[in-house]
């Protein structure tokens, strides 16, 4: 008895197996691995991205500790490491890209999505997406000769006379600052808070717009009192993306913000960033220690920019959701 | 019956509608701008030397960038050999295979791995490549842009294949046909001309990259033979000479970015373009 049901066993798995490889002879299962492998190998590779930062940064860890990301004595000579300066001037620069970014942004979006015959919108939302593509060492170029003279020559003399009583407009002005990284990172993500929040305010149903017109609101009125309030977590989720953008943003602010590290409160004085520093000084970087603390640097932008990356992704998810 | 709208009420209307197509024109503007300042600036910085002569050494004027044309051309080769064939395979299996759960998980990673900062991404390439080869290279320069254009090849096949209808699948699997036979020789070619485009769009994303190059793929004042030593690229290079002090260097980085922003927008706008009269924007 016992022996029987054993044999069939294992003629069913001998059958099943030999299936399984005539029909990877077929391509079937063929294509079903090789597909499935290089899925895999996508986990794989994030993987390795952990791995190979943590792995590579210890050494900072281990010296400094905690302490490297509050400390902000930077002096490779003498084997000295601290990142605050460099969190500051990535954290300044964002937060200026989007107090600027965000109001253009999202004014331009209610305009594209609720105003604009559609034509136009497509026309104009297609130009909006070229501004993404252009390579940012462009913005850099444009950066260094066009807009810091310009911000020299129009915006800061009268800044300075407005509001040169503040701390944050305090000190001579040499052209690369804090400011003109940030102005420049802000024209870099707009086009990531238009095309986003477009999409967003589209996807809110015809019938609530309807609606409001007909109990006697103005169009203003109902964008900004029904549509936006209705889109507001997907276009949250369009700001924390391009903050993403701008915190991980290098090559135009490595060209404009001066790349001093050093921490004052004037947005006027030359700063530095963390992507900045690790592209100026990896290259030429001696010292396990030196090397080591630029890649925790990259760590903590890489954790930084996966979690706020995270949260606008869900936020955006959610309102397509619910408006499709 | 209407009721009257307070005038202050209108006022505010017309203003914030106002408003926000001002900020519009003034985003679109910024682009025109751009593409005026570079065209303005770098057609009359180019030469023929430009492309083909290799650079003078510093405190000479003249030369060109030949080399770094060539450069950027061979590492975008070998992150397209590195990235296309990953991410088109994994972008297969999640359009014609995969189950609900498993695909949004792996997009969600993937769209993750999209957000990853170029400068951390070439890190890693120095860590994977340089670190273990003790020099600079062509194929770090490769790795790091293979790796960024994963993600967009990943997205751009499953957009593709998912736009293709069932029926299509249908018939042929009626045919007799099996599931490999129908997905490589009847759903794909049907989309292929979208796949290209994205494709297209996805090179010409990474090839204004250059963070990432600065550690991997270094530069090189010569000519650099094969792949495993130190190459030149072009927007290495505008941020070399843009950084430089010299005059004449500046005029050739205009020239480069000029050349470059051409290339981009060229490969965009006519990517695109065959994208929006694709079966993908008529499903919409």
């Amino acid at each position: 008895m016992a022996t029987s049901t054993s044999h069939i066993a294992e003629t069913l798995h001998r059958r099943a197996k030999s299936g399984f490889f005539a029909r990877l002879r077929g391509g079937d299962e063929l294509s079903y691995l090789i597909t499935l492998a290089c899925t895999i190998s996508i986990l794989l590779i994030v993987g390795v991205i952990v791995f190979e930062l943590w792995f590579n940064s210890r050494a900072t860890f281990h010296a400094f500790g905690f302490g490297f990301l509050t400390s902000s004595a930077w002096d490779p000579n003498a084997d000295k490491y601290g990142a605050l300066p460099f969190i500051y001037g990535t954290c300044v620069t964002s937060f200026i890209a989007m107090l600027i970014a965000v109001p253009l942004g999202v004014a331009a979006s209610i305009f594209l999505a609720e105003m604009a015959p559609p034509q136009l919108s497509n026309i104009l939302t297609f130009l909006i997406e070229l501004l993404a593509a252009v390579p940012s060492v462009i913005y850099g170029l444009i950066g260094i000769f066009v807009l810091v003279p310009a911000i020299r020559t129009y915006l800061v003399p009268p800044l300075k006379s407005a509001f040169g009583y503040l701390p944050i407009f305090e000190g001579t002005f040499y052209g690369l600052s804090f400011l003109s990284a940030g102005i420049v990172l802000s024209v870099m993500v707009v086009p990531f808070i238009i095309s986003v929040s477009r999409e967003v305010l589209m996807a809110v149903p015809r019938e609530q717009r309807e609606a409001a017109l007909a109990v006697g609101a103005t169009k203003w009125e109902t964008t900004w009192d029904i549509v936006l309030p209705n889109a507001s977590t997907g276009i949250f989720g369009s700001i924390f993306l391009a903050l993403a953008r701008a915190l991980g943003e290098t090559m135009a602010v490595t060209m404009v913000i001066g790349n001093t590290p050093k921490i004052s409160a004037s947005l006027l004085s030359p700063g530095y960033s963390i992507a900045a520093v690790i592209a100026n000084e990896f290259a030429e970087a001696n010292g396990d220690l030196y090397i080591s603390s630029l890649i925790f640097m990259a760590l903590v932008l890489f954790g930084l920019t996966i979690v706020i990356n995270a949260v606008a992704r869900i936020f955006i998810m959610t309102t397509q959701g619910k408006g499709g | 019956m209407m009721m009257e709208i307070s005038a202050s009420r209108r006022i505010v209307n017309s203003v914030m509608l106002t408003l926000s197509g001002v900020c519009t024109v003034f985003v679109v503007g910024v682009l025109f701008f751009i593409l005026g300042y570079l065209l303005l600036h770098g057609v009359s910085s180019l030469n023929w030397d430009f492309f083909t002569k290799l650079p003078k050494p510093s405190g000479e004027t003249g030369g060109g960038m030949a080399n770094a044309i060539v450069g950027s051309g061979k590492i975008l080769l070998l992150a397209a050999l590195i990235g296309v064939p990953i991410g088109f395979l994994a972008g297969v299996y999640l359009a014609e295979y995969s189950g609900k759960t498993f695909a949004f998980t792996i997009r969600y990673v993937v769209d993750l791995l999209n957000g990853v900062p170029s400068i951390v991404i070439g890190i890693v390439a120095y860590a994977l490549v340089v670190r273990p080869m003790r020099h600079f290279s062509a194929l770090a320069g490769g790795v790091a842009l293979g790796i960024m254009m994963i993600p967009i090849a990943v997205r751009t096949t499953e957009e593709f294949l998912r736009a293709i209808p069932n029926n299509i699948r249908e018939g042929a699997m009626a045919l007799g046909a099996t599931k490999a036979t129908t997905i490589y020789t009847v759903v794909i070619p049907a989309a292929i001309s979208g796949l290209t485009s994205g494709m297209m769009l996805n090179l010409a994303r990474v090839a204004g990259e250059t963070a990432p190059l600065l550690f991997t793929a270094l530069g090189n004042q010569y000519w650099s033979s094969g792949y495993l030593a130190p190459i030149a690229t072009l927007p290495v290079m505008i941020y070399n000479y843009a950084i430089a002090p010299e005059d004449d260097l500046h005029q050739q980085a205009w020239a480069a970015g000029f050349v470059l922003l051409t290339l981009v927008l060229v490969i965009n706008v006519t990517a695109r373009l065959i994208i929006a009269r694709g079966p993908a924007a008529q499903r919409r």
